[in-house]
């Protein structure tokens, strides 16, 4: 008797093409729709998210100049800072893992007939450590090097591939205006930031043969500081602001000349902008939903009102009322599941396409498929099932006489 | 015979449609027996409740007072899955719409009463050719209600009514939307299915002509008997 229900009800289906397509489209537009907003949403969160987390959430930004407090104008240019800050900081804050000084220019880099304007940093190999960034062919700087500022560098790929292609740049000169450096190193390729800026477009030179040859002056323009593991990152800013303050003489009750940047204070605000707008995109989705479960709720509505008689046919050659509400019910299943699945799948597929041409990662999340699928499977179900049990509730007759 | 229990009995039936000021008397207290193999045909003017009575004995509609007895048996005692029972192997219905379903073709209309009753596939498709052949059906088996004539439609729907081998064919204005000759084809299929196939029919018509079939004539007038016994020419057409 299950068999013959089922194929009472699929014989049902096939027998209204236009119905069924209908109802099934409902579903599959609600299903598809959630199912490909909510993942890109996840999608770009995560990008967002794992780019913070490639820059180091452990990581402070030392820099002269008040940052957002200070009005144009309103101070002398704050002084710069100093190796010794650098050194300072890692002497005497003990949850400080290491600090690096960091300065960067812009420069035309030649090598041969190539040439390619490039970010050149100058800066030491605590740098790359803190924030975690591997050479993958040469090596880092020597101490030796380190302390007597020699002419070497370590290139990030894109100028890596703008100089030399394909081709091992280890051991080759580069010019830099009047400089001219010998490459030991390759940087990991980090690929494209989503802040729009090309990190691999790149090359460190030690911060002394930095300060010596590019921009002549013994000034550090940030340092970066690693928080010890475990360690707050608050409780280092505050440690390193009293450092400076005492270090850079400010009297008490005057503004700092200097601001402490945290990576955290970022992540957290950018991770924040991003579930803004995965909210926003799961409730259109839900909207979407919504108006998928109206569209099947109408069609189902109209179709039992249009198939009141039908149920008094059944009901008048000997079909138990439970045996109409069977079938109408397998019906239902049969539809809702036919559209959750063409709705999974056309959902996935967009996000998938979607996360291609946006780049993000492409990570459905099973709950949200199997949310919408189940939502869009109960209102088939429920509209399906009610109505045609208030029609095989009443006497046979009366859903006869129903137009 | 005489002791045999009639196989319908109404007993001061009535059914009352609305309340108060809006109530109709559709029946008001109807009492008739039919006895099993006869064929019955009740007349009336309209509004004279010959329909609901029909409906009545066909358990598509219960009544408001009084007893109908089915075999002897109080129909009010039975619940709705015993009235489905019932229907399903005791009634075949044929109605003045048809009501056949749509976009099904006229072999699984006729199988539908069997798909119910719980016929296997292959013995419902022989069942069911076999009383499509027996309305004169023969090459229509596969054509929608769409695609046939009223007549043809309404052979559908009596091969659907006889299917099942039912005790009683209940045929409410069976020719009222055909055409004499239509009509005529109509009546004697009934009358072959109550002579050769010793089915008991009760058939609501309002034409006398058709009425002439029957064995006997009920004429109902304000949701009672007025008259009940032989068709004007003596019954059994003519």
């Amino acid at each position: 008797m299950i068999l013959e229900t089922i194929r009472l009800a699929v014989q049902a289906i096939f027998r209204n093409t236009m119905r069924s397509t209908l109802t099934v489209l409902g579903i599959v537009i609600g299903v598809a729709a959630v199912i490909a907003m909510v993942t890109v949403g996840e999608g770009s969160s995560r990008q967002v998210t794992s780019d913070v987390e490639k820059l180091g959430t452990n990581i402070l930004m030392v820099m002269p100049g008040g940052g957002g407090q200070q009005g144009p104008g309103s101070r002398t240019v704050a002084k710069a800072f100093t190796l010794k800050d650098v050194d300072a900081i890692i002497e005497q804050i003990g949850i400080v893992e290491t600090a690096a000084p960091y300065g960067q220019s812009s420069t035309m880099a030649i090598y041969g007939a190539q040439s390619a304007r490039t970010t050149v940093v100058g800066t030491d190999n605590r740098y790359l450590a803190a924030i975690d960034w591997p050479i993958v062919m040469g090596r880092a700087f020597l101490a030796s090097e380190e302390q007597s500022g020699r002419s070497v560098c370590i290139l990030g790929e894109t100028l890596r591939q703008n100089l030399f292609g394909n081709t091992n740049p280890i051991g080759e000169t580069i010019r830099l205006n009047a400089l001219t450096c010998e490459v030991v190193g390759l940087l990991e390729a980090k690929g494209a930031s989503s802040f729009g800026m090309d990190q691999d477009d790149v090359l460190a030179l030690p911060i002394k043969t930095f300060m010596r040859r590019v921009t002549g002056s013994d000034d550090i323009s940030m340092i970066y500081v690693s928080v010890r593991d475990g360690q707050s990152t608050t409780r280092a800013k505050v440690e390193i602001e009293a450092l400076m303050r005492e270090r850079r003489r400010i009297g008490e009750g005057e503004d700092d000349d200097f601001s402490i940047m945290d990576m955290k204070q970022i992540a957290s605000m950018l991770s924040g902008i991003t579930n803004v707008l995965t909210g926003l995109l799961s409730a259109v989705a839900a909207v979407s939903l919504l108006v998928g479960g109206i569209g099947i709720m109408n069609i189902m509505l109209v179709s039992v009102t249009e198939r009141t008689r039908e149920i008094g046919i059944r009901l008048a050659v000997g079909a138990q009322a439970s045996q109409v509400l069977m079938q109408f019910l397998v019906e239902a299943i049969v539809l809702s599941m036919i559209g959750g699945l063409i709705g999974i799948v056309l959902g996935l597929g967009l996000a998938a396409l979607a996360s291609n041409l946006l780049a993000i990662p492409f990570q459905p999340n099973p709950l949200v498929v199997a949310g919408a699928f189940l939502f869009s499977f109960v209102v088939g179900i429920i509209f399906g099932y009610f109505p045609a049990r208030r029609a095989a509730k009443l006497d046979p007759i009366e859903a006869l006489r129903h137009q | 015979m005489a002791a045999a229990i009639p196989l319908i009995e109404f007993r001061d039936v009535s059914k009352i449609y609305g309340h108060g000021e809006a109530e109709v008397r559709a029946l008001d207290g109807a009492s008739f027996k039919i006895a099993e193999g006869d064929f019955v045909a009740i007349m009336g003017p309209s509004g004279s409740g010959k329909s609901t009575a029909m409906n009545l004995i066909g358990c598509l509609d219960s009544p408001t007072s009084g007893e109908y007895l089915f075999s002897g048996v109080p129909v009010a005692s039975l619940d709705r899955d015993q009235l489905a029972l019932l229907r399903r192997n005791y009634f075949g219905f044929v109605f003045q719409g048809y009501n056949l379903l749509p976009r099904t073709s006229a072999l699984d209309n006729v199988e539908l009463p069997l798909v119910y009753k719980g016929v296997g596939r292959a013995e419902r498709r022989q069942l069911a050719l076999e009383a499509l052949a027996k309305v004169g059906l023969k090459g229509r088996e596969h054509h929608d209600p769409s695609e046939l004539s009223g007549g043809q439609q309404q052979r559908v729907a009596i091969a659907r009514a006889l299917v099942g081998s039912p005790e009683l064919i209940l045929a409410d204005e069976p020719t009222g939307n055909l055409d004499t000759r239509m009509s005529r084809e109509i009546m004697e299929v009934l009358r072959d299915l109550n002579e050769k196939d010793g089915m008991t029919i009760v058939m609501v018509t309002h034409e006398e002509d058709m009425a002439e079939y029957a064995h006997r004539l009920i004429w109902m007038v304000d949701g009672k008997v007025e008259r009940d016994g032989k068709p004007r020419h003596g019954g059994s057409g003519r």
